[in-house]
């Protein structure tokens, strides 16, 4: 076989190629879908409930991702500042994830717990009344924003698909949470949903 | 990782490193029939579109080759197809390195402090050093919530003002910083109704002094001692300690001392959370921080 016969049929080039872009993927990609390190729950990491789930939506909706991410770098300058750094198992319910690329605040994987409920409150209406010196923007939409639960347990049936398909030992929802869902957010403000789902970020961390 | 991912990562690699090699070789090969070097091949496209068969240049060529044996090196040193000579894991041994250099740095000069006592440690001239190291711990862990100067924010303590909540011992600070405070709250009071709220609020506020209506006051006084106030606060609402319940003669508020916040605050009832530091930052570090706190109410 000579090049003069791949660069004339065109069936076998793309065979080829092919074959060679995706050395790559199958070495580094594919046997991450078989590692227990990455496709098993990380010890106390347990899926999000109603409330969590709809102020993780929230979260992504307003694009938190842009300024904060919740991953820590097994760096001492990032895990004497936020707490144990970030594994793999811990991402086994976030879909997608929010890792996020930049910081213009602080990490938030480890936030859960570190502040009150009062202060998130405070500090999401408007950040300054807090953090004087923070430039966060003020979200005070989210305290007059409900919840209504309509979409809910069927976010809770998608869920389902994906984390079963990724995570075998992962818990899924059940018939029961689902059929609660809505009567567990519906009333509570957008502001609560993300206050609960910052509460819960990282508290498996703590038992580490 | 099992035997059987570790050999797929092993073999794909290695075979693709060899196929690079292979297959730099086979097209260097001469072949017969082949135009010379420099000639042109016979390819012909639109028309005019012809060919010369002129080798790769040798820097491309090179660095080829140069990738293949950084390959080779990389895959020697570092993790890949094997632990690698040097050993390295970025949460392994690198992050254990430098925790474990920075330990042994910074570990003496933390347990040469926590063996000094916190109210030496806030007031000796020759502790200077241990403030700063508390003020720097402050400025990253605690100023979210109470400000860079410690000044507080509403429902958020001011720790300069030598007013404390739960006890401004030495220990007492502490056990708020390691343990944190979950205060059983101000309960909500809604049930007495606007008017009784009312009138507890002027009594709130003649305590400290402030302008009030006295007749609402004096029926305040009233309700105070008997719908639950004094249990948590004190008959002469002095505030106590082991509850977190704060002095209310001190003209010092946390939510705000306007008589319209007090009311709220009878109203809706308020619960302040100090969160536990003690999983983050061990009993040194907050020996140095409660040592700087204790300082700024102790010049």
């Amino acid at each position: 076989m000579s090049h003069e016969v791949v660069e004339k049929n065109v069936g076998l080039m793309m065979v080829l190629i092919l074959i060679v872009v995706s050395i790559g993927g199958l070495v580094e990609i594919v046997p991450l879908f078989f590692m227990a390190d990455t496709t098993e729950p990380a010890p106390g990491v347990h899926k999000y409930d109603a409330l969590a789930l709809e102020g993780r939506d929230i979260y992504i909706r307003e694009g938190c991702y842009v300024c904060h991410s919740q991953m820590i770098r097994p760096f001492r300058a990032e895990t004497e500042r936020y707490g144990h750094y970030s594994v793999a198992g811990e991402f086994v319910y976030d879909h997608p994830f929010q890792w996020g690329s930049k910081r213009t605040g602080p990490d938030l994987a480890r936030v859960g717990g570190r502040y009150s409920d009062d202060w998130h409150f405070a500090h999401l209406y408007n950040p300054r009344d807090v953090v004087p010196e923070s430039n966060m923007p003020a979200f005070t939409w989210l305290f007059d924003n409900k919840l209504d639960g309509k979409d809910t347990a069927a976010k809770m049936k998608a869920l389902n698909t994906v984390i079963a398909a990724t995570c075998p030992k992962c818990e899924l929802y059940t018939e029961e949470e689902m059929a609660n869902a809505q009567k567990a957010v519906a009333g509570k403000t957008e502001a609560e949903a993300v206050v609960h789902y910052l509460q819960g970020l990282g508290l498996a961390s703590k038992q580490w | 990782m099992s035997a059987f991912w570790q050999g797929w990562i092993t073999v794909l690699t290695v075979l693709n490193i060899l196929a690079c090699f292979w297959l730099i070789r086979w097209t260097i090969k001469k072949r017969a029939g082949e135009a010379a070097q420099g000639e042109v091949t016979g390819h012909v496209w639109d028309e005019t579109l012809e060919e010369y068969n002129n080798p790769l240049p040798r820097w491309w060529l090179y660095l080829f080759y140069g990738t293949l044996i950084f390959a080779a090196v990389y895959l020697t040193l570092y993790p890949g197809i094997w632990k690698g000579v040097l050993g390295w894991s970025s949460h392994g041994s690198q992050y254990e390195a430098e925790m474990a250099k920075a330990k042994a740095k910074y570990d003496p000069i933390y347990q040469q402090y926590a063996k000094v006592p916190v109210a030496a440690l806030a007031t000796k001239p020759e502790y200077k050093e241990a403030r700063e190291m508390g003020k720097r711990l402050f400025l990253t862990y605690c100023m979210q919530c109470h400000q860079s100067d410690a000044s507080g924010a509403r429902g958020f303590p001011n720790l300069t003002d030598n007013d404390w909540l739960y006890g401004g011992k030495p220990e007492d600070i502490v056990k708020t910083i390691a343990d944190g405070r979950t205060s059983i709250g101000m309960p909500a009071h809604a049930q007495l109704g606007d008017e009784k709220v009312h009138k507890l609020a002027q009594y709130v506020l003649s305590l400290s002094g402030r302008a009030s209506d006295k007749a609402a006051a004096e029926e305040g006084k009233n309700l105070f001692m008997t719908v639950g106030c004094a249990g948590c606060h004190g008959p002469d609402a002095k505030g106590n300690p082991a509850l977190g319940a704060p002095n209310l003669t001190d003209n010092i508020w946390l939510y705000g001392g306007s008589p319209k916040t007090i009311e709220k605050t009878i109203r809706d009832g308020r619960k302040g959370v100090m969160p536990a530091h003690k999983k983050l930052l061990g009993e040194e570090k907050i020996h140095l921080l409660a040592a700087y706190v204790y300082s700024l109410s102790h010049k």
